[in-house]
């Protein structure tokens, strides 16, 4: 058994919400839903963070931003996207300065539609996230054989810069 | 002192320390849960975040801050076990002092920017409580005529009827090492995002997992300086010194959920001013009364 499951640590980037959503998540925490019932902690973190949580959509501004809070999280790592922007844009898809749902700039596990998103539905989606989680973990072991075909990409790549250089 | 019971105190510490302070944390977020209103995680939730912890993806920003998380974890293993095989107290501080120090060198190491001021305000914290804590040892040393930690526990005199002073003064510090608000300015364990989590912001998988466990062996060996206060040669007085510990980390639980994080002007200017009037005072009276 993965207890990876049973201590997911989130953490919760407000892409351009209009914090309808990030005030649902948050009352997630509160006496009234108290998901750390389940191990849930709000970390702020991403190095200690298990769960990534997005909501709003990704706008030109903080592409790097969610670029890097995900590739700082450790594997493994899950994405839940909360709210309908977060999802495809919602409201704000035909706006100039957004790019759309956040799975045009990082992979996400798991999608809660909703304007907002009630609580409930965020619980459920962390929890279906946590199906993801487990998976990721077991195929963690796996992954570690492929890890030796890198060299040879490096091999590859210094040879094209040996060729650009004769050139 | 003798051998055998030395390396039983040893054993026992080493097996029993990371199983009792992981159940104490586990405990202490069920009742600041309750506390707050919640219903809280369950007691076994710290073993559970422990080996979670060790299952994730080992991220290190450099190689020797592993290195230094290591030398924290085994000086405090080092301390503790120093204290339960009853050696010298000031032997034990320093040691403490010395684990300390390898945490903060770690966060330094890591070159973040809240991992530094994390480190800064650990050393703060360091020179807040360590005057109070030496007064301690010198007030054990008044009382009973020895460092030695087997000396006086097997002595006839309860050392909290002469050390009432002290006592107040160890607890109040006591809030300071085991990170509980108003001082959990360093690392804390509730308000996650204030300096993002302090000392271990760049601490992940393993390693956290490594200050995880130094947490609860140098948790029980705390808790264990509370039980020296009201232990003697009767054979009652281990069960009232464990009741006592108990309560007092209770107490902690409850300041620390009362109180909303202070300045560390305020830690530090208040650790002393209790250090002088409830520590020295005392050592002063003990010095002339006796």
């Amino acid at each position: 058994m993965s207890y990876v499951t049973k201590s997911p640590w989130i953490i919760h980037y407000d892409g351009s919400s209009c914090n309808g959503c990030d005030i649902e998540v948050l009352a997630c925490l509160t006496p009234m839903y108290d998901v750390e019932r389940f191990g849930i902690i709000n970390t702020g973190n991403p190095k200690h963070a298990d769960i990534f949580l997005v909501t709003g959509s990704v706008n030109e501004q903080n592409i790097n931003v969610v670029k890097q809070i995900y590739e700082q999280m450790p594997e493994p790592k899950v994405v839940v996207a909360i709210g309908i922007c977060a999802t495809s844009g919602g409201i704000f898809k035909e706006c100039y300065n957004i790019m759309g749902g956040i799975d045009t700039v990082i992979p996400v596990d798991v999608y809660v539609p909703g304007c907002a998103a009630r609580p409930e539905a965020i619980i459920d989606g962390v929890v279906k996230g946590l199906g993801v989680l487990a998976e990721k973990r077991a195929s963690m072991d796996k992954r570690i054989g492929v890890i030796p075909a890198a060299p040879e990409a490096a091999k590859e790549a210094a040879a094209e810069v040996k060729e650009k250089e004769e050139a | 002192m003798n051998l055998t019971t030395a390396i039983i105190g040893i054993a026992a510490y080493l097996i029993l320390a990371p199983i009792a302070g992981g159940l104490l944390a586990g405990i202490d977020r069920k009742i600041s849960a309750r506390m707050q209103g919640r219903f809280g995680p369950p007691i076994l939730q710290p073993f559970y975040d422990f080996f979670k912890l060790l299952e994730k993806e080992p991220i290190t920003v450099n190689k020797v801050q592993d290195f230094y998380v290591m030398c924290f974890l085994i000086f405090i293993v080092i301390t503790g076990c120093f204290f339960f095989a009853g050696g010298d107290l000031l032997l034990i501080i320093f040691s403490l002092t010395l684990a300390s120090i390898f945490l903060v060198v770690a966060a330094f190491s890591s070159n973040s920017p809240y991992a530094q001021i994390g480190a800064e305000r650990e050393l703060l914290q360091m020179m807040a409580y360590e005057p109070m804590v030496l007064l301690t040892a010198i007030g054990f040393y008044i009382v009973n005529g020895s460092f030695n930690i087997y000396d006086i526990v097997s002595s006839d005199v309860m050392a909290i009827q002469y050390l009432p002073g002290i006592f107040l003064g160890f607890v109040f510090i006591l809030t300071i090492k085991l990170r509980k608000s108003p001082f959990d300015l360093s690392m804390s364990h509730h308000a996650h995002q204030e300096l993002v989590k302090g000392l271990t912001t760049e601490f992940s998988g393993k390693t956290m997992a490594v200050i995880e466990i130094a947490h609860w062996y140098e948790n029980i060996f705390l808790l264990g300086f509370v039980y020296l206060f009201f232990v003697n040669s009767l054979s009652w007085s281990p069960v009232l010194a464990v009741i006592i510990c108990l309560v007092t980390y209770f107490i902690e639980i409850l300041i620390d959920n009362n109180y909303a994080r202070m300045k560390w002007q305020i830690a530090i200017n208040a650790s002393w001013i209790v250090a002088i009037t409830l520590g020295f005072v005392n050592l002063l009276v003990l010095y002339f009364m006796r």
